[in-house]
């Protein structure tokens, strides 16, 4: 304590002290003074003469952005030369009169004029401001002839992405679009690339998710301009480096041929190569034009596009999350097998319903089944033997099965938004619902419905995984630059083979058997048989009012409470080679409305193109000629850049 | 737990503390943070956005904390100090463990809605943990080697983490602002005497290590040094922004070109030309004139401080007006210094005039301990 003091009492004491730290401080100051004085004063007229006549300028060269293929080279995303007309004040003079002489050149709009006059009176008088851009080489080419009377009038060629399949890989591919405010403050230390006037950037897809790679790095040119701001020379360039070229695993005519199949619903589309993961198609629709983002979309369109209740701006098979319905038996019966609660010959009898407690489990098929086993319950598509089987297993295992399966987890893509889809625990519905889990829940699961969520492009992986028994993996960049992305051999999934037999075999008596519920969706050729699952997943409840009054056809709802259709298939049996997954929002029946779809595409896929009318059923040959006929109405062609 | 000690003698309380603000300071204050709100106005171009507005912003809620922090007794202030230290240390090892990556060093933690720089908030802490230790200490003792001891550890810590992170700008800054609190309470010369020739010899090591395998810097701290004593051997990397810097001030002349007419700083690409060398544009175009009237305001901010804390019984009080004039004044004349060419690109921003959230809300709360002192001194 005795080296306690009052401080106040006896005064701070730092008086000298602080007057000689002030003095060696002023000292300082003098020195940043006289430097001042130096630089401004004494030397100004070496650094104006530095900086007015002969100052070196450097200016970014922003690098060409890296083209996207498909899986044949196909050019789905490209750069164009963007011809624009730029006017810098300082060398117009007068830009109202600048303006007058370039309508008589090219046409120049009243509120063209207004925007460029009100831009060009808010900037310096040496940043060049955009009159028009995207004129076409004629309209250029006249400007550019009569640029020596056009003083300040530059016209100027810049790189713009354009997009020649439109809509075929919108979603996929996704655009660019000018950087805005969010997405430079989404980087800790932006790309000075960004600042770039008009400098676009990835939004949505692959262009967004490999931005890094396509981007590119800048170049650097140094120029000797004079005080007018003109070049005089060019000291030195350094290129930069060009955005990688990326090579996706698409092929454009499947993916086409996709979306052509689903035109009309809000559907998506999925086709793995089940030996790689590569991901050949993936169709969502509606679709829309990614060229109208490009420089930035109008209002109106932008409004039709959000309010469209078809959503064409979702990607729906990686962002969509559906119940999956009856393509979820697999799993259900999977986990069954493995815990050792069934027997592959074991029946089930099902009467059309089952009670548990005082509710009632409705089977779709009203009347019952009457015996099933593991086979006929894949092939009818049994309910009651999956809430049988549901309550045997529990969901604990039925969620770790469809984990390994590749359900419930983000697939690895370079998409955004990628869903994450939804396999429950108990511990999951104590967390987010506060309430236990009900034996009624794991009943609803068993058939693929309650809180049961997937993807399509899950749904795909569980298929390719089911057809091969290996984990695998979805991929859809190709390469780099044309350096493959290396790619490791999927391991097993650990799932005894006999199992997996047993499940294939229900799969393939769905599609094959007389009885199964795609029948009418086989392929013909047998060598190149299909085996599948349908589903159709409840987006209502139905009430016993409803069953009682007889209102449980789907075509009596309105489309936004219609069943979704589903469809998950593999082909050819023996071999399989692709996995197909196709899911129709509000489709109603998967094996009417999905199946067809998935099976054409299939076809499509293993011939490489249209398939012979032999390949189909008997029956729907006159339907397929018919189809075949009328010319495509869908995607659209790219529509043509504006003048 | 009371506040009142007789011994203060007549404190203004209440409301009427406002009539014994500094007024001159916060107008000062004022001033530079509108010279600041200037330049930010012009380098984009004439445009508030993006960055004069949030600037304006940011400055407002500073002032307001200021004023709030003014209020408040320089007592408690005292009381806070080691707990501030403590924070901000901890702040600075959790930014060492989690801290998110930007600009290739490990400087801020993210809270969402502002990147927080425990650094800038050591600057502060450090200046009131050695106030604090000097104020509890008996000044007879203030040079016995065991009571130097103490003091130096304080300030070798945070440097030390500062340092790995690693800023090499900001660690001297913590260094040479807890070395003025030092002088300031009065310890030996021959203590700094000895200081500077170990930092001479520390120098001449770590430039002897360049190339070496034992290199004591990273690679890119070397090549700052080099820049900075040859700017033309890299022009187009970190020599280029001294070289175009010098070249846009001396172009300003006397009188500069004029406002929002400086061709350089914005013609020529200048990627910090809103932060750290901003001092550019303004003098660019407001010319010699312009530097010298910035470098006069933030010279009467310096004498004013001083002033009030000469006359400051409260020794504490006196260190932090002290401490903290000092670290404005190592803030703007490294910036200075580092424009004009005068010292290595070290990354240290114009004070209150280069855009930042950070640094500009510690150094508002800094200037409110400073008027707190102020206010709250014995009369």
């Amino acid at each position: 304590m005795a080296l306690i003091r009052d401080s106040d009492r006896q005064g701070a004491g730092i008086g000298r002290r602080a007057v000689l730290l002030f003095g060696a401080k002023l000292g300082v100051v003098g020195l940043l003074a006289w430097r001042m004085h130096q630089l401004q004063v004494e030397q100004a007229d070496r650094y104006r003469l530095l900086a007015d006549e002969n100052r070196i300028n450097i200016r970014l060269i922003p690098p060409a952005r890296g083209l996207i293929f498909d899986r044949s080279g196909r050019p789905l995303a490209v750069n164009r030369p963007n011809y624009r007309i730029v006017l810098i004040r300082e060398q117009a003079g007068d830009p109202e009169r600048a303006l007058d002489e370039l309508g008589r050149i090219i046409e120049i709009g009243d509120a063209q004029r207004s925007r460029v006059l009100k831009e060009v009176s808010q900037k310096s008088a040496f940043v060049p401001v955009t009159v028009a851009e995207r004129l076409d080489w004629e309209d250029f080419a006249r400007v550019a002839a009569n640029s020596p009377v056009l003083s300040g009038i530059i016209p100027e060629v810049g790189l713009t992405r354009f997009y020649p399949e439109g809509d075929a890989t919108a979603h996929v591919v996704g655009y660019v679009g000018p950087v805005s405010e969010r997405d430079l403050k989404r980087q800790a230390t932006p790309d000075p690339l960004l600042q770039i006037p008009r400098f676009q950037i990835g939004k949505t897809g692959v262009e967004r998710r490999l931005e890094r790679a396509l981007r590119g790095q800048a170049g650097i040119s140094r120029i000797e301009v004079n005080s007018l701001g003109r070049v005089m020379r060019e000291l030195d360039r350094n290129e930069g480096k060009a955005g990688q070229n990326v090579q996706l695993t698409l092929d454009l005519p499947l993916q086409r041929y996709a979306l052509t199949r689903l035109a009309g619903e809000a559907g998506s589309a999925v086709v793995m190569d089940v030996r790689d993961g590569s991901i050949l198609a993936l169709a969502s629709t509606p679709t829309f034009d990614p060229n109208l983002f490009v420089f930035g979309i109008s209002t109106e369109n932008w409004e039709n596009l959000l309010n469209d209740p078809h959503r064409p701006l979702a990607d729906k098979p990686v962002s969509g999350a559906y119940p999956p319905g009856s393509t979820f038996k697999m799993v259900v019966a999977l986990a069954a097998l493995e815990a050792g609660l069934v027997k592959p010959g074991e029946t089930v009898w099902c009467p059309g319903y089952i009670k548990i407690g005082n509710r009632r489990f409705h089977c779709w098929k009203r009347v019952g089944h009457g015996h099933v086993d593991l086979r006929r319950s894949l092939r009818e598509s049994c309910d009651v033997y999956y809430y049988e089987m549901a309550q045997r297993v529990g969901i604990e295992r039925i969620t770790a099965m469809a984990r390994r399966l590749g359900l419930g987890s983000r697939p690895p893509l370079p998409l955004p938004a990628i869903a994450e889809g939804l396999m429950p625990t108990k511990a999951w519905k104590e967390r987010v619902h506060g309430s236990p889990w009900l034996i009624g829940d794991s009943v609803n699961a068993g058939i693929g419905q309650g809180y049961v969520l997937a993807s399509p492009m899950q749904l795909a992986i569980m298929t390719a995984r089911l057809a091969t028994g290996r984990a695998i993996v979805p991929r859809l960049v190709q390469s780099f630059d044309d350096v493959p992305v290396a790619r490791a051999e999927p391991p097993d999934l650990g799932i005894p083979g006999e199992h997996l037999k047993y499940i294939r075999d229900g799969m393939r008596a769905a599609v094959n058997h007389r009885r199964g519920t795609a029948h009418a969706a086989r392929i013909a050729d047998r060598s190149l048989a299909m085996s599948g699952k349908t589903g159709t997943s409840q987006v209502r409840q139905i009430t016993e009012v409803e069953r009682r009054a007889g209102i449980f056809r789907n075509e009596d709802l309105p489309w936004e409470r219609r069943d979704h259709a589903l469809f998950v298939a593999y082909a050819p049996v023996s071999d399989p080679r692709y996995a197909v997954s196709v899911v129709i929002e509000h489709g109603g029946g998967g094996a009417r409305a999905a199946a067809p779809v998935a099976r054409d595409i299939m076809l499509y896929a293993l011939h490489g193109g249209p398939a012979p009318l032999s390949a189909y059923p008997e029956k729907v040959r006159p339907e397929i000629r018919k189809r075949r006929a009328t010319p495509e109405t869908s995607p659209r062609p790219p529509q043509r850049d504006r003048a | 737990m009371s506040l009142y000690d007789p011994a203060e003698g007549r404190v203004p309380s209440g409301l009427s503390k406002i009539l014994h603000f500094h007024w001159a300071i916060a107008v000062l204050l004022v001033a530079i943070a509108g010279v600041g709100f200037l330049m930010l106005y012009s380098v984009a171009g004439g445009s508030l956005q993006p960055w004069s507005q949030r600037q304006m912003i940011r400055f407002g809620i500073g002032f307001a904390a200021m004023l709030v922090i003014a209020m408040i007794n320089i007592r408690f202030w005292r009381r806070l100090s080691v707990l501030a230290y403590l924070g901000a240390l901890s702040l600075l090892v959790a930014v060492e463990l989690m801290g998110s990556v930007g600009m290739g060093a490990q400087r801020w933690i993210d809270l969402g809605f502002f990147q927080l720089q425990p650094s800038e908030l050591m600057k502060i802490a450090l200046v009131m943990i050695l106030a604090r230790y000097y104020d509890w200490l008996d000044p007879e003792l203030v040079s016995r080697p065991i009571w130097v001891i103490a003091p130096v550890i304080l300030t070798l810590v945070p440097v030390v983490l500062v340092l790995v992170q690693p800023d090499l700008g900001t660690a001297l800054l913590l260094l040479a602002g807890a070395a003025m609190v030092m002088f300031l309470a009065g310890v030996s010369l021959w203590y700094f005497a000895a200081a500077a020739l170990a930092g001479f010899a520390v120098i001449f090591t770590v430039l002897l290590s360049h190339g070496t395998s034992w290199q004591l810097l990273r690679d890119y701290q070397f090549k700052r040094i080099e820049t900075f004593l040859d700017p033309s051997s890299d022009p187009l990397g970190a020599g280029y922004h001294i070289t175009q810097s010098t070249i846009a001030m001396g172009s300003g002349g006397l009188t500069g070109r004029g406002f929002m007419q400086g061709t350089q700083s914005r013609l020529n690409f200048l990627p910090e030309k809103h932060t750290d060398f901003i001092f550019t544009t303004l003098s660019e175009e407001f010319g010699f004139v312009g530097s010298l009237s910035l470098l006069g305001l933030y010279v009467l901010i310096l004498v004013f401080c001083i002033a009030s804390a000469i006359s400051n019984r409260n020794r504490y009080g006196a260190l932090l007006t002290g401490g903290i004039a000092s670290t404005f004044f190592l803030y703007f004349a490294i910036n200075m210094a580092m424009v004009m060419g005068l010292a290595p690109v070290v990354g240290v921003p114009l004070p209150l005039v280069s855009y930042g959230g950070s640094a500009m809300l510690v150094l508002m709360g800094a200037f409110g301990l400073v008027q707190s002192a102020h206010v709250h001194k014995p009369r």
